[in-house]
């Protein structure tokens, strides 16, 4: 049986497979997650992983498995051949995996449907997101401890992660390409009128806010989004771009290992059926170091 | 649980059915009503102490908290001279949750009674045990209802910009936030007060399950479609405030379970007692009507009356007490006779009747079960309020890391958590509780052996008097 909160570290960086816990209703698929965040105007860099403790679950399905990288994968071109070039960015958003989304576009918040995975990982990515940016803020409120934080929040999808950063007293804009993702989550706030103040949806993509606007924000948000762009450099630099100097970077992601495509393609979509087929693509997966690679020359 | 891994698509059942809410209306559009983050329907020692943990927490500073008070506001200019019937016995887990906003300050300036000692033995044999702790440490404290009531009052007032209170107000209707969320349909609770208003919540916190002027098995439990374990005994509590015969030091609680009912005495001040008599209706109406005299002689014969004993119980008890002197070389405390009464105090009489109760739930989406609404138990263990105030300490615990985390307060993940910490130590507790009760309402020879002996034997071991006492006092 997993041992819940004891994973320790050992040398250099590992990966702790997130056993998902079954309450007595829920299911939560398994999902490895390497995040990073990335301070701009830094030399270095912090690779954070998160191993996930899931103490709130108390049944565990599966081992834990310690994993070291292996090498890097090389990952393939993601041009795809029909990107279009505008002005000087290109636009990152892939169209087959917006008609994957749209589909299910109504069923972000039922916490036991399709995206219960992503639900659960709340518990993961808000203390990870909250604790981070809580470093650089000097004195904090208790009870709105990111007020006075513009947070962007890159394929929010229905607000999933949206909305508890609005609740901790965050600003936060919420923008995704497929438009009933945005409607739903539009829908989803305005019944809370903290957070209808709070978030801001836009149906939109990142070059938009790049190009038409000249936003900045303390804290960019890519959270499972870069396993489903097309093109991950400019993505990536399209982010550094809308953030304010000092401000952080945070991914999460699915990394890339024959770990992830075991459990995370092969159980999770094939046999249990967790995630619906054709959400991902491996090939797409991201592995820690080709986000370093990606984000470590760039002059940010 | 693995046998639940099912390789079909998001088959697994639950293990614990949940029927869906009954009346669930859908709501179009947002309304002009208040959206309260918490709101604590039904007041009370436990609904005030929820509402004042809550507000006093740090991640709730910004939130809104509504408490609904049935009764009206209570102003405690001076503390009255005499002492009032309705007491509680408040273990050290709970004094702790009360300090943790300040309450238990307020309480310590009025007045309250710690007792070191207790005795608990029976009307049928000799044999006895007495719990203490090792440096003779405070095992809990008897403090007045009211004072506790007039402490929260004052600590809620100090938080007044995060929790409001309505007195002289009560639910009459809850409408349950459909089970999936669909397209305009408001996902908050909606509540009903008596005077027509309506207000809607993220979380709604059940201390009573009183729905306008029903009785405590109304109809919220059957329209939240909630199942409830639950059945009367045949005791009435018969309490009241009691005169010693002289000055003591009055720090023991003492247990004497007679074959009818378990009667109790509880120290509050040098020179005073609370007794608590649990025994059957006829008889708890007869105490309450019979007048002092008789009352004060029913009460000392209670205590001293060795009629029930029979030599046999008291040979066999005499003869397991000989094999523990053996085995256990520390001398085991002889029986000491408790406090005699001289007089009651007028019109401190009073009674109420006895049952049991417990909520197969404690959590549904959006509403969660605290205190009365949850559990109700016989006053033997001295554990009611106490339970009530465990319940409090855990949701808080679990709504704070919520609010920490932005979490929708309502939302089950650690609501259920909240209810799987409190039905392991509820269920434990009633369940003992009961089994007590009906243990020592027979005089049957062979389950007074039993008891007899069980007794004995516990009494014996410390280190399980030590578990018991752990535990009921948390």
């Amino acid at each position: 049986m997993w041992g819940g909160g004891k994973l320790s570290y050992f040398g250099g960086r590992f990966l702790g497979v997130l056993g998902p816990g079954c309450r007595s209703s829920q299911t939560k698929g398994p999902r490895l997650i390497s995040s990073a965040v990335y301070s701009k105007n830094q030399l270095s860099w912090t690779l954070e992983i998160k191993p996930g403790v899931f103490n709130e679950y108390r049944n565990m399905w599966f081992k834990s498995y310690r994993m070291t990288f292996s090498c890097l994968n090389r990952m393939k071109s993601y041009r795809y051949p029909w990107t279009r070039l505008y002005s000087t960015s290109q636009n990152t958003v892939d169209s087959s995996e917006v008609k994957t989304f749209l589909a299910l576009a109504h069923k972000w918040w039922d916490e036991q449907g399709i995206y219960a995975p992503l639900h659960s990982m709340n518990d993961l990515r808000v203390p990870f997101i909250r604790d981070n940016l809580l470093k650089v803020i000097p004195n904090h409120q208790p009870g709105k401890p990111l007020s006075g934080m513009k947070i962007l929040d890159v394929g929010c999808g229905g607000g999933l992660l949206t909305e508890p950063l609005g609740r901790l007293g965050a600003s936060v804009i919420g923008i995704d390409p497929v438009n009933e993702n945005i409607k739903t989550a539009q829908c989803h706030k305005s019944f809370d009128p903290v957070l209808d103040q709070r978030i801001e949806y836009r149906a939109c993509s990142l070059e938009e806010i790049v190009e038409d606007t000249a936003e900045t924000f303390d804290a960019v948000v890519a959270s499972e989004v870069v396993e489903h762009v097309l093109d991950l450099e400019t993505f990536l630099q399209h982010c550094c771009q809308v953030l304010k100097p000092g401000g952080s970077l945070f991914v999460t992601t699915i990394n890339k290992t024959q770990l992830s495509y075991a459990l995370g393609i092969v159980f999770s979509e094939q046999i249990a059926g967790i995630v619906p087929k054709g959400t991902h693509t491996w090939e797409k997966f991201v592995s820690p170091e080709k986000l370093e690679s990606i984000l470590e020359p760039s002059k940010y | 649980m693995a046998a639940r891994l099912a390789v079909s698509r998001w088959g697994l059942a639950p293990a614990v059915y949940r029927g869906p809410l009954v009346s669930c209306r859908r709501w179009s559009g947002a309304s002009a009503d208040t959206v309260y983050d918490v709101v604590v329907s039904g007041g009370g020692l436990v609904g005030a102490a929820m509402a004042c943990a809550l507000g006093h927490d740090i991640h709730f500073c910004d939130k809104k908290i509504l408490l609904l008070e049935a009764g009206p506001k209570k102003v405690l200019e001076k503390l009255s001279e005499t002492y009032s019937n309705r007491v509680s016995s408040i273990s050290p887990g709970s004094a702790t949750l009360l300090s943790s906003f300040g309450a238990w300050d307020h309480i310590c300036n009025m007045r309250y009674r710690a007792f070191r000692r207790m005795q608990v033995w029976d009307a049928c044999s000799e044999a006895l045990i007495m719990f203490d702790k090792d440096n003779l440490d405070d095992m809990g404290y008897i403090v007045e209802n009211d004072v506790i009531m007039h402490a929260l009052t004052k600590q809620l007032e100090a938080v007044s910009d995060r929790v409001t209170v309505l007195y002289r107000s009560r639910a009459v209707g809850y409408t349950w936030p459909c089970p999936f969320t669909m397209k305009d349909s408001s996902p908050w609770v909606h509540i009903t007060l008596g005077d027509g208003s309506t207000l809607q919540t993220k979380l709604l916190a059940l201390v009573s399950m009183q729905i306008g002027a029903d009785g405590h098995n109304s109809g919220v439990r059957q329209a939240a479609g909630i199942q409830n374990v639950s059945w009367n005994y045949d005791q009435s509590a018969v309490v009241a405030t009691l005169h010693l015969s002289e000055a003591t030091e009055n720090n023991v609680a003492w247990q004497r379970f007679l074959p009818s009912g378990p009667i109790a005495l509880l120290p509050l001040s040098d020179t005073l007692s609370s007794l608590v008599w649990s025994t059957s209706h006829e008889h708890a109406a007869e105490l309450v009507s019979m007048d002092e005299e008789k009352f004060v002689d029913a009460i000392n014969s209670a205590f001293w009356n060795d009629a029930n004993h029979t030599d046999f119980i008291d040979s066999a008890g005499t003869m397991l007490q000989y094999a523990i002197s053996l085995l256990k070389p520390t001398k085991v405390s002889a029986r000491q006779l408790p406090p005699s009464v001289a007089s009651v105090e007028a019109k401190s009489r009073v009674l109420f009747p006895l049952g049991l109760g417990h909520a197969a739930e404690y959590v549904r989406p959006r509403v969660a079960l605290i205190g009365d609404a949850a559990h109700r138990v016989h006053p033997l263990a001295g554990q009611g309020v106490n339970m009530g105030f465990g319940d409090i300490s855990s949701l808080v615990h679990h709504l704070s890391t919520a609010a920490f985390n932005g979490r929708d307060l309502g939302s089950m993940n650690h609501l259920t958590g909240y209810e799987t910490d409190r039905q392991r130590h509820n269920t434990a507790l009633l369940a003992a509780t009961d089994l007590l009760k009906r243990l020592y309402s027979t005089n049957a020879t062979p389950l007074v052996l039993l008891r007899t002996w069980g007794l004995q034997a516990t009494n014996a071991v410390s280190p399980l008097k030590e578990q018991i006492m752990a535990f009921a006092s948390k």
